[in-house]
């Protein structure tokens, strides 16, 4: 850290004409901070808030006033959008996608970190090195010949096609956040589990896998969002392929239910809210590991 | 965007060290390595497969004029192999250079508008406050929400019907209202304000997340000698957020480069090829949806380099200190 730097770089000590105590400073600044907060907060949230909102109102009401609240109020635009096929259509795959890919890079990221972190042997460094070396190769950069390949493969136009290159892409992020996890489980562990009888994988499969939950759910959790909110892979792989439409994920779904239906402004926004709420609950549900997984990472 | 959270990659990697004298064990052993080999195969065999392996294609493809029906074979006939003829295409192609234009236009525009404000509202925020848990759950929605998503909603907020419009001329700001996704002249800056609402929930999260970092006692010990707020601010917690900030400066460097997403789905696509074309987006429609997929490749790959070198570049100034060779030097 820099913080030997820092300090010299401060003025020196009665400097300054007044000394005040420290507190009473940050008291006045409150009612501002307050103000810049709310300020903050509404202008994160105001597109969310407009975009729900607008899912309560009919389309003429909307294009007589669309910066006015519901007048008057109707469920008719979600009923509609929950009650076809399409929506849950979308939801479905989406839920696949994003849990295959999940349960793919939990499980080949756990296997490929345990022999990175805790077997010796020639070519484990160029190994890691090898997998850090993924993250300066963007989804976006081997998007096409990707496409073709997945042609070759007869997995173009398939879940699969979406599943495989999204596990292969998040590999790297998850091993480079499981391996020092793994690493830091104490050596004398493995010792005890070895005088007891354990093999090296009974010891993986006993005491390490439940040691190292919380790893595995920060990255089962960076995965599963990285998925849900995919568009490239699917445009590229879904939608040019003979999926129907009614299987398309929600990303691909939402964005060709806006076109379909571009002058039905209401149920465009109740369409759009409706593929919002799965991705906020599960931010609420995982806020912590979220953010707690942000901090853990600024703190090296 | 996948990579999005990627701090915790670099960072962490430098963690723990690795613990050491394992060597006593069996190394070598005919069983570790099958256990090594069984291991690492699933891992290894979707990394090479997947992601490594089309990279390199992308540069074999980027050498040949393709047909949209590609087939293998394609690749031996000697009449299809163009050399460097689709690189000079590109850089020939007025759209493609200013695509570039504009992601360093994002890139730059990012740096010096997103990075200040996060920092200034995180250096706020970062003290106990009523409703703060609330607060960084809140400024965190945009980000929480795909791109596709957000852009939508903001494409059906910007429509010259729209709530934007409506609300200026509510508040007698009626002069002000713009087509603000269609007009060639301010697509660009639409787009930019769009990607500074979606992503500076994130920047000022992560400032925070920094500033838990930063030592109380310093910035009390400055007070006490007559520091006034800014001083304490400009000579210690931001020099001490330097390694959060150098973080999120390349995280958001690499995102600029890359975009796609949210340019593809807020702008038309006849307004797009004149004024907010990405590197990204001109790829995927020369390569996918005009059926070229050589040419395609081609941009692929300049965009890769174009994103290495400034991600080297950055790392060679910038990131020296806070990552110590993660990427390149490995675990240790």
């Amino acid at each position: 850290m820099t913080a030997t730097t820092a300090i010299t770089t401060g003025r020196p000590p009665g400097d300054l004409p007044e000394r005040r105590p420290a507190g009473r400073r940050f008291d006045l600044g409150q009612p501002f901070v307050y103000l810049v907060a709310l300020v903050v907060a509404a202008v994160a949230i105001g597109p969310v808030v407009y975009v729900f909102l607008g899912g309560f109102r009919t389309t003429a009401d909307l294009n007589a006033d669309p910066a006015g609240l519901p007048d008057p109020w109707t469920l008719q635009n979600w009923a509609t959008v929950l009650g076809a096929p399409r929506f849950w259509g979308n939801v479905f795959a989406s839920i696949v996608l994003a849990g295959g890919t999940t349960l793919g890079v939990v499980i080949a990221g756990i296997m490929a970190a345990f022999v990175i972190a805790r077997y010796d042997f020639r070519g484990r460094q160029g190994l890691y090195t090898l997998f850090t070396a993924g993250l300066m190769f963007p989804l976006t950069v081997a998007a096409l010949p990707l496409t073709l390949l997945l042609r070759t493969l007869g997995l173009h136009g398939t879940y699969l096609g979406v599943i495989i290159p999204s596990i292969a892409f998040a590999l790297p992020t998850t091993i480079i956040i499981l391996v020092p996890f793994l690493r830091a489980i104490p050596d004398e562990l493995e010792e005890a589990a070895q005088i007891d009888g354990a093999s090296r994988l009974g010891f993986f499969w006993r005491i390490l896998l439940p040691l190292s939950m919380p790893g595995l759910v920060t990255v089962g959790v960076l995965a599963f969002v990285g998925s849900w909110n995919g568009y490239l892979l699917p445009l590229l792989v879904i939608s040019t392929g003979t999926l129907p439409q009614d299987l398309w994920p929600l990303p691909l779904g939402v964005t060709q239910f806006s076109t379909q239906y571009s002058q039905d402004t209401a149920a465009v926004l109740a369409y759009t809210s409706l593929a919002m709420i799965p991705a906020l609950v599960f931010f609420l549900a995982a806020e912590r590991r979220i953010v707690g997984g942000l901090q853990g990472a600024v703190k090296g | 965007m996948t990579t999005v959270l990627n701090p915790a990659g670099p960072a962490t990697s430098a963690g723990p060290a690795p613990a050491p004298g394992r060597s006593h064990r069996r190394s070598g052993s005919v069983r570790q390595r099958i256990e090594i080999a069984v291991l690492m195969t699933p891992a290894l065999v979707l990394f090479l497969g997947f992601v490594i392996l089309p990279v390199v294609l992308a540069a074999v493809y980027s050498l040949y004029n393709l047909p949209p029906a590609f087939r293998w074979e394609h690749l031996a006939d000697p009449e299809r192999f163009v050399g460097l003829a689709n690189y000079e295409r590109a850089f020939g192609t007025p759209e493609f250079v200013r695509a570039i234009g504009n992601n360093f236009f994002i890139l730059i525009a990012s740096l010096l508008v997103q990075g200040p404000l996060a920092i200034g509202i995180a250096l706020l925020l970062n003290r106990p406050m009523r409703g703060r848990s609330v607060l960084r759950l809140l400024i965190f929605v945009p980000y929480v929400l795909a791109e596709v998503i957000a852009g939508l909603s903001w494409k059906l907020l910007l429509q010259p019907q729209g709530g934007v419009n409506a609300a200026l001329e509510a508040i007698g700001l009626g002069e002000w209202r713009q087509n603000w996704l269609a007009d060639p002249d301010i697509a660009l800056w639409t787009l930019f304000f769009i990607l500074t609402w979606k992503y500076l929930g994130f920047a000022i999260i992560l400032m925070l997340a920094g500033l838990q970092g930063v030592p109380e006692e310093l910035a009390e010990a400055a007070a006490i000698d007559g520091a006034s707020w800014w001083q304490i601010q400009r000579h210690i917690t931001i020099p001490l957020l330097g390694p959060t900030i150098r973080i999120w400066a390349f995280l958001s460097m690499i995102g600029a480069l890359q975009l796609f997403d949210m340019v593809w789905v807020t702008v038309a696509p006849t307004v797009r090829s004149m004024s907010t074309e990405t590197m990204a987006t001109y790829m995927v429609q020369q390569g996918q949806f005009a059926g070229q997929p050589g040419y395609g490749s081609a941009i692929a790959v300049i965009l890769f380099f174009i994103s290495l070198i400034v991600a080297l570049v950055y790392q060679r100034f910038a990131l020296r200190r806070d990552l110590a060779g993660a990427i390149t030097r490995g675990v240790r």
